[in-house]
Parts: structure tokens; sequence; C-alpha cells
């Protein structure tokens, strides 16, 4: 268990209701390790005048109402939750697997990320489908994990001219970054699969399938490419 | 009951104050444009001041009242008219079956609230009226759409007539100066870019919409790139993408974002900045301290109430 950085957490209002807590400055598995154990404290100490906030890679971005509570002591509050978060015990993450369809149609990049990779397409969805991965924000989209944990062998760039339109189920790559588009949108990831787990629903409880924090695998679906 | 959309303006949308607690699942906030004219039609009609309103913008809208009602319109870039009869923006009025609202596009600002006495009572998801097409929250309204209202809407007939005074209105022009506070990366930007983000007249593009207002002008360069691990970000928050041309968020910004930022621009004038016509509105800025920016913020909100203060009870009894 890691402690936070040296001159870390860094606090600094944005506007007139939100605070910015800076927990480190890369985007490494510890540092979202310490942001999910302060998001965890945030939860059990509530704090009169919040709205709410979001916890990012490396950071947790804090909306509070200014008529209701000011600055100091919001910062006090995350300050309190900010110490020894090491110490904490975790609870098991929760383990989501999602079933993906590669290749082809579905999965329209995946022989171009094999080719930068000097790597058979089989071999792609072995790497992919023997990684596990941790929610390390969401953003972007309703619902649009962010994981962490993909196998450096399959760090692929985004596209050059994102797509206009990204069908929704589509499961890609960006860098060293992987996720899924919950919904239809424009984009420029690496796209090798298809799923159709849902992961955003306006209209029932729960609306969103996955939270920060949660472990994603991938299975490989028989309609698709076989690891 | 409802009122029928027979001519939707390009963006046509139910707004109330926004939809919170899901930003953290990437959920984008919504809510009014100007929050200014929304919490002011509200207070108008003796809604609470979050209640959903209709919002349209840049171009004319038209619909038709299939029941008495007491209403307001607020905002800027827009004529009202009863059945072809101009009536001021800024003061509420009751309108009968059969009568026709039309929202004649101007000059001199681009959106507008109509709000309805006891709230537009359409669809709630997760909590809020917005809607967020891109979501699938609801499509923006169009021509034949009917916006269901409360059977109370006429209630208050007799609170028709109060008018917010035109002192006490936002100062929109073509050209305004709006208040930023600072933001802590300051050493990200270049000591010069800084000094010309301060003294630059930037041109809104016409690339803005909801969920971000494009800038355009001489553009602040970055001493170690654009980049930067992707962080919650605010409404009103300034990005400075790699171009160098700052984008302002608007209420369906993104609710993570991965480039430096400048500063945010103070509630108090966002309202300004939103209603300046793209490809025309000419914007500077000018640094705030927080405290101020607070302070200007809470006497606008306390204004705008005192101004509608007799149906201050109203809403605290519904």
């Amino acid at each position: 268990m890691t402690e936070i950085g040296e001159g870390y957490p860094r606090f600094s209002p944005v506007g007139e209701d939100a605070l910015l807590v800076t927990i480190g400055e890369e985007l490494s598995a510890e540092v979202n390790h310490q942001v999910r154990l302060i998001d965890r404290r945030m939860q059990e100490v509530p704090q009169t005048g919040i709205i709410e906030w979001l916890p990012a890679y490396a950071s947790i971005l804090v909306l509070y109402d200014p008529f209701q509570v000011q600055l100091p002591a919001v910062t006090n509050w995350v300050k309190t939750c900010s110490r020894g978060t090491a110490t904490v015990d975790e609870p098991a993450p929760e383990l989501v697997e999602i079933l993906v369809r590669y290749g082809g149609a579905d999965g329209p990049d995946l022989a171009d990320v094999a080719a930068y990779h000097g790597l058979s397409q089989a071999e792609v969805v072995s790497k992919h489908t023997e990684g596990v991965y941790q929610v390390g924000m969401m953003g972007f989209l309703p619902g649009f994990p962010y994981l962490l944990g993909l196998n450096p062998g399959l760090s692929t760039p985004r596209l050059d001219q994102p797509r206009t339109h990204v069908p929704a189920g589509s499961v890609g790559i960006a860098g060293m970054q992987t996720g899924v588009y919950p919904l239809e949108s424009p984009g420029g990831w690496r796209l090798i699969g298809r799923t159709d787990h849902a992961l955003f629903d306006p209209l029932q409880e729960p609306h969103f399938t996955l939270s920060p924090g949660d472990v994603v695998r991938f299975v490989p679906a028989a309609e698709g490419v076989q690891p | 009951m409802t009122l029928l959309v027979e001519q939707a303006s390009l963006s046509m949308s139910i707004q109330d104050a926004g939809r919170f607690g899901y930003q953290r699942f990437g959920m984008p906030a919504s809510g009014p444009m100007d929050w200014w004219a929304f919490r002011a039609a509200n207070r108008l009609v003796g809604n609470h001041p979050d209640a959903a309103c209709v919002e349209m913008g840049y171009s004319e809208a038209e619909l038709s009242v299939e029941q008495h009602s007491l209403m307001a319109v607020t905002g800027a870039g827009y004529e009202l008219l009863i059945n072809g009869r101009s009536l001021p923006l800024w003061m509420s009025f009751t309108v009968r079956p059969g009568d026709r609202l039309r929202l004649r596009k101007t000059s001199g600002g681009n959106w507008v609230y109509l709000a309805i006495a006891g709230e537009v009572q359409s669809t709630t998801w997760m909590g809020s009226r917005s809607m967020f097409p891109a979501a699938g929250l609801g499509r923006r309204l169009s021509e034949g759409d009917r916006i269901p209202l409360s059977a109370s809407a006429g209630e208050r007939a007799a609170f028709a007539g109060h008018q917010v005074p035109n002192k006490q209105l936002p100062d929109y022009a073509d050209s305004v100066t709006l208040r930023v506070v600072s933001g802590p990366q300051q050493e990200r930007f270049t000591p010069s870019s800084i000094v010309k983000f301060w003294e630059t007249t930037y041109t809104l593009s016409t690339q803005s919409d909801r969920m971000g207002y494009r800038l355009q002008g001489s553009p602040i360069a970055h001493t170690n790139g654009a980049d930067l691990v992707s962080q919650g970000m605010v409404l009103g928050q300034i990005q400075v993408p790699g171009d160098g041309q700052p984008i302002v968020m608007m209420p369906d910004h993104p609710t993570t974002g991965g480039y430096t930022w400048i500063g945010t621009v103070a509630k108090v004038d966002l309202p300004l900045l939103a209603q300046l016509s793209p490809g025309s509105g000419k914007v500077s800025f000018s640094p705030c301290e927080l405290g101020e920016a607070q302070s200007a913020w809470a006497e606008v909100i306390n204004q705008i109430d005192s101004a509608t203060q007799a149906e201050e009870d109203l809403w605290l009894n519904l």
C-alpha cells in the first residue's frame, strides 16, 4: 500500500463553487488507488453543502454550494479524508465480465492494431482478454469507463481522423487506455470489438453498470476472432 | 393540458437547474445557458427558482396555448408577440386557450426562457427534466410536440404584470468583458501568453453550442504542451487545447477533460457570454478574486429574488 506523494494532495479552487484536489500528476495505478481510497472516505463521512464530486485518474473535483459551506471547510473535509488512507482496508472491488465480439465489422481496427504491433489478430485478442482492468475514471460520455491495465504491447495511438459515428458497445484502445463506448458518438479510439453489454440506461436503476474502481474482464464471444 | 410547439427554434429544449449526482459516471449536468434569465423567469411566475422552463435559442419559435396559464419570458435576442401583439420580456402575463406565442428572433442575444406557473410537467430522467439528446434523454423539441403543463398553471393569474425593473437586467451586449478567476496551471502557459489572454478581444466562433463556446483570437502558447491527465471540469472553465484557442465550458460540457485550463468565468458574467451571437460576439477577460466573484454572484441572486419578491411565498407553499 502506497502513501500519497510528498506535497500532495494539492488544493486549487476552480471558480466560485468547486475545489480541485490533485493527488498526483501522472496516470499511475498507485495514484488512482489513492483517489479511490479518498473517494470512499468522502462517501463515509458526509459534509453539508457538497453537491457531488468527480474522482478522476489522479484528482477529485468537489462541487459545493458556497451559500451553504465555505471553501476552507470543504478543504478541511477532504484533508481529513486524505489522512491515513494507507491503512484503510479496501473492500474487494466489483468484478464485471463483458462479452466482446472481436474483429470483423464489430472491430474494424483489429487488423491495424495487430499490424502495428506485428501480432496476429488472435494474439491481440488473447492479450486483451488476459488483462484485468480497473475503471480509473468515467467521463467523455455517460457511462464511458477509462480502463487501466492494458498490456503495454497493445498500446496504440488514436486514429489521426476520428470517426464521426462509433456504434454503441464498441471496445477501443487509445494509448495505454482501453474502454467501451456506451452510446453512439464520434470518437478516435481504435475499435477492436463490440459488446451488447449495456453500460448506461437513463430509464432504469442502476443507470450505470460500472463505477470508478470496478474491475473489468473482457470475455471473447463465439461470434468473433478467438484468442 | 399542454403547450403545442407550432414552430421549433434550432435549439429548443426543456431545462431545469440541472442533473446533479451523476457527473462521476460521466453524465453532464446540463441546465440553462443563461441562469440569470432562467431564475428570473421562474420567480416571475411563482415557481421554485430551479423549476423546468422551455429554453429556445438561435432562431424563432411559435407555440399555441391550450390552457389558461401564467407565464413569463426572459432572456435576450427575441421579441415576444402574443397573437401578433408585442409584449415586453422579463414580465409575467396570462394566456388563454387559442392564444399564440411567437418568439421572433432579433439581434442582441441568443436565448430566451419560457416559464409557466406550476412548472413544465415533462419527463424526469435521473432526477432532472433537463433534456440531453446526446445520451437519449429526450430530443430537441420540434414541431407538433406537446409540452405538458400543470393543471394549476392558471391559478396564479393575479400575479400577472410583475416585471423585473430595467436597471436590474443583466448588461447584455455584443461586446462583453467577463471576470475570470485564475486557475492553478499558470506555469503551463508562457508569461507573455497570459498577458495576451487578458489583453485580447476574442470573437465567439460559430462552432459554439450548449457544450462549449469556442473563442478565436491570438493563440495562447503552452510551455509544455496542452495535455494533462484528464480531470473533472466545471461550467465556465476556460480550456486551452493545443491550437491555443480558448473554449469555455457550457452546461452540456463533458464532465472530464484533458487540456490545460487558464481560469473560470465568474458565474455572474456567464449569462453575458451565453447571450453573445456566434460569429460576431466579442469577449475580453479581466482578472477577479474568488471572494469577489462569490459576492457578486450572491448579490445578483438576491437582486433577482427581491425584484420578484411578490411571488416569494408562492413556491415555498407549493
